[in-house]
């Protein structure tokens, strides 16, 4: 009994000198609270090069978006390699939310306007909440304005429009990995041929690599499964810069496609990289802040 | 015997709850901070920093987490963070210190005291002696302590690249607000 009392005592001065003894203070408070942390920036804008990034703009923020693709490299000099033929695509992209974003744009090949609705279904996280990957939706629709190409014959309003349905999971690896996988499928209304199908179905897979802080290599490339497309048809594979300088973002790129709409990159694509038929491009991203968050 | 036990276990007690009244504690403090310039204003908030004070030493501590920093654009916060603290790397700043002149402050009397703050600020990986002048307002037993001072990104090698050079201050104002609550063994 006596030298359970001790024991005991002995315990008690030991607990009250480790108690005195300490000098970090903040560990009185005793382990901290888990939060939850979202993975950011996991590409530097919305956009991979052509098809869309996993990233959305955050709530009240509106991003412009003005795109450029030159002619084919192998125009020659004659053409400045490309750089005498511009197709531009003007475009705004808002954040209703951190989750949702909408967009629209104007491209002048084919003089089509799109809009679509982008949502991120998860958001890849750790700490409290873990969610190993980001999983967002989007659903465009594209709207042909070029003139028929047999006006005499009856042409349907409805035989102008084109829709997107992709599903963009991805994961950012690490501070500068970031990969993502696109299982796509467009539905175009009206098609050339026969031999076209009305639904093609793709998988798309897209890479970013940070070099510095302020610059990135963007790969990005569509699949569209065999037997859908006529044989002219190419798959659309892009290779890009994205340079960032404050609030802008520049993104360099080579792409064998002419189009900046999915429909149009995913299934029009005839340029080929082996013969030279490479277009150099560039998207310029200006944000905005149009509602600002609660900070205060 | 039993006595002795019994006394010195009542002592430990007594002690242990006399220790704990010295000791304040916050989990919701408040820092912010202000760059200045021409082309731009900068600035964020943060209302999860956790702080301890010691009223018998005078010792107090900081811990920041960098990422509960909140802009008002959500690009500023993402440079903030991928960019200048690179707070993936140091996701934490902290401060260590005392306050100088502990004798002029009576921290139970409600009353305003001008102290002066010495310690050691770390930031981005880098620890720098720092001395800030705050102000400790003791009330019904609960203390808060308010403090301004400027710290320069140079010093904790943030580096600003020349494009932006113009829109970020030199020195940045920064702003502690805590209400400091008796911390309970």
């Amino acid at each position: 009994m006596k030298k359970l009392k001790y024991t005991l005592l002995l315990l008690c001065l030991l607990v009250y000198t480790s108690g005195f003894a300490q000098d970090d203070l903040l560990s009185l408070l005793g382990e901290e609270e888990e939060t939850t942390e979202y993975a950011k920036a996991s590409f530097k804008t919305t956009r991979v090069i052509n098809g869309h990034s996993l990233e959305n703009v955050a709530g009240g923020v509106m991003d412009l978006k003005i795109s450029h693709r030159f002619g084919m490299l192998n125009t020659g000099a004659y053409n400045l390699f490309g750089l005498d033929q511009a197709s531009i695509r003007i475009g705004l992209d808002y954040g209703i939310n951190d989750r949702l974003m909408i967009g629209g744009g104007r491209s002048s090949h084919n003089k089509v306007y799109d809009g679509f609705v982008k949502y991120k279904l998860l958001r890849q996280s750790s700490g409290k909440k873990t969610m190993p990957i980001s999983l967002a939706i989007l659903s465009g629709v594209y709207l042909k304005t070029i003139e028929w190409q047999q006006p005499e014959r009856e042409n349907y309003f409805s035989s102008r429009l084109e829709y997107t349905h992709q599903l963009i999971l991805g994961r950012k690896f690490s501070e500068g990995t970031t990969l993502q996988f696109m299982p796509t499928v467009v539905h175009r209304n009206l098609v050339p041929t026969a031999e076209d199908a009305h639904d093609v179905i793709l998988i798309g897979v897209a890479a970013r690599q940070k070099l510095t802080k302020r610059v990135a290599i963007n790969v990005e490339y569509y699949y569209a499964l065999p037997e859908q497309l006529p044989a002219d048809r190419k798959n659309s594979l892009a290779i890009g810069f994205d340079i960032e300088t404050g609030g802008h973002v520049f993104q360099l790129h080579f792409t064998n496609s002419t189009s900046m709409i999915e429909p149009g990159f995913m299934t029009e694509t005839i340029g080929d990289w082996g013969k030279g038929d490479i277009h150099f491009g560039f998207n310029v991203s200006r944000v905005f802040t149009i509602r600002k968050p609660k900070t205060e | 015997m039993k006595k002795i036990v019994f006394n010195t276990l009542l002592l430990v007690l007594l002690a242990t709850a006399v220790q704990a009244q010295d000791k304040f504690f916050t989990k919701t403090g408040k820092i912010s901070f202000f760059s200045s310039t021409p082309m731009e204003d900068i600035e964020a908030h943060n209302k999860t920093t956790t702080s301890v004070i010691d009223t018998k030493t005078g010792k107090l501590e900081f811990a920041v987490l960098m990422k509960a920093f909140q802009f008002e654009k959500a690009l500023m916060e993402e440079h903030f963070n991928e960019n200048y603290v690179e707070s993936g790397k140091y996701p934490k700043a902290s401060f260590s210190g005392a306050i100088a002149n502990l004798s002029d402050v009576n921290f139970k009397k409600d009353g305003t005291y001008k102290v002066t703050v010495k310690g050691n600020l770390t930031l981005h990986g880098v620890t720098k002696a720092v001395e800030a002048p705050g102000t400790i307002i003791v009330k019904n037993g609960v203390v808060n302590a308010a403090s301004t001072f400027n710290i320069s990104p140079e010093d904790y090698k943030i580096a600003i690249p020349n494009l932006v050079r113009e829109k970020i201050a030199k020195q940045i104002k920064v702003t502690v607000d805590m209400n400091y609550e008796p911390l309970k063994g």
